[in-house]
């Protein structure tokens, strides 16, 4: 608009006038052969490599089961079974879980590798209050499960589900750490059939 | 290697300055009164050729009659060791006289024994539950118990 204001302010007559005007018209539309690329053109070649449609759930439920941090509840001796899982040979980080944390404000799975005592349980239980939402639990080991062989002692506690509620149960004493990787996938397949709708913590 | 004394010597020794302090002795072992308990402990501590400076632990057995506490001494100076035992009786309020005057690392073990067996420890400074919560009934190492 520019340009066309200043050919009409200039003082030529009506002729010249005119072909100043048709000269400015020749140069636009010389200049003009080619359209103008589309300047987000690049983003929509990007959305479509990389948008894929599904479900609230899906998405929820795929992001929590493959970054289970645990925290740390190892009471016992079933623990030396849980640091194998963790170490190189068997390797827990294959399923985004590496990261054992030290509090359980950004924990979001407990493995309870242990016996548990009553005069422990206040502090397992405060552990537990002290995740955040969502959260779970696994026992692990015939003490986690029902006190194993200490079932009758007046000093255990007769199974984990006495004092928080408990996802997946694992057998053994101690379980290998194979099988305390089938009882991770266990949880994970449970953890996969949540729904926010269901579910009013979502 | 350390020695262990013959405990028959030993009772010779401590009957010699408190008599009639000596229930029986053997090769192994010195059964004191209770009552005498805390002389013959002292005798054993502060006597320059025995010199039992180290208490290694204290434990107790319930024999339904009489509970039996058992002190294993050992001399770091001298590289030689002893056992002492001692009895008590009765089941309601079966009470002993305290040796961490004498040993200050019997204070943990004889609370662990007023825990689970129930003897008192006289002159304790701090005889509460230790393993146990407070509250907790019973004494779960008798033989009775449960």
């Amino acid at each position: 608009m520019a340009f066309v204001f200043r050919v009409m302010s200039t003082n030529y007559s009506k002729t010249e006038l005119d072909k100043a005007e048709g000269r400015a018209v020749e140069l636009l539309k010389e200049r003009s052969q080619q359209p103008i690329p589309d300047p987000d053109k690049w983003l929509d070649e990007e959305l479509k490599r990389n948008i894929l449609l599904t479900s609230v759930d899906a998405m929820l439920n795929w992001s929590r089961r493959s970054s289970l941090w645990p925290v740390v509840c190892f009471p016992a001796c079933c623990a030396f079974e849980f640091i194998t899982t963790a170490a190189s040979r068997f390797d827990i980080s294959r399923f985004g879980m590496e990261i054992i944390r030290a509090s359980p404000r950004q924990a979001d799975l407990m493995i309870t590798a242990g016996t548990l005592t009553w005069k422990m349980a206040p502090q397992v239980r405060r552990i537990y209050d002290q995740m955040p939402e969502p959260k779970w639990v696994i026992a692990m080991g015939a003490c986690a499960i029902s006190g194993g062989t200490f079932v009758q002692s007046y000093s255990v506690v007769p199974g984990y589900n006495r004092i928080i509620p408990v996802d997946v149960y694992i057998p053994g004493c101690p379980p290998r750490p194979e099988a305390l990787l089938y009882g991770i996938g266990m949880l994970q397949k449970k953890i996969s059939k949540r729904s926010i709708i269901t579910e009013g913590r979502g | 290697m350390t020695v262990a004394l013959s405990g028959e010597e030993i009772a010779r020794q401590i009957e010699e300055h408190f008599p009639g302090s000596i229930v029986e002795s053997s090769q192994d072992t010195v059964l004191v009164k209770s009552e005498s308990l805390l002389k013959v402990a002292a005798f054993l501590k502060d006597t320059p050729n025995l010199d039992f400076d180290y208490l290694t632990s204290i434990t107790a057995v319930d024999y339904y009659d009489y509970f039996e506490v058992i002190y294993q001494l050992t001399s770091l100076q001298h590289n030689h060791s002893l056992v002492v035992k001692t009895r008590c009786y009765g089941r309601d309020n079966p009470t002993l006289p305290s040796v961490v005057g004498l040993w200050r690392g019997a204070d943990f073990q004889e609370r662990e024994i007023y825990d689970l067996m129930g003897i008192r420890f006289e002159g304790h400074p701090n005889l509460k539950h230790i393993f146990l919560w407070d509250g907790f009934k019973g004494h779960p190492l008798r033989k009775d118990y449960l």
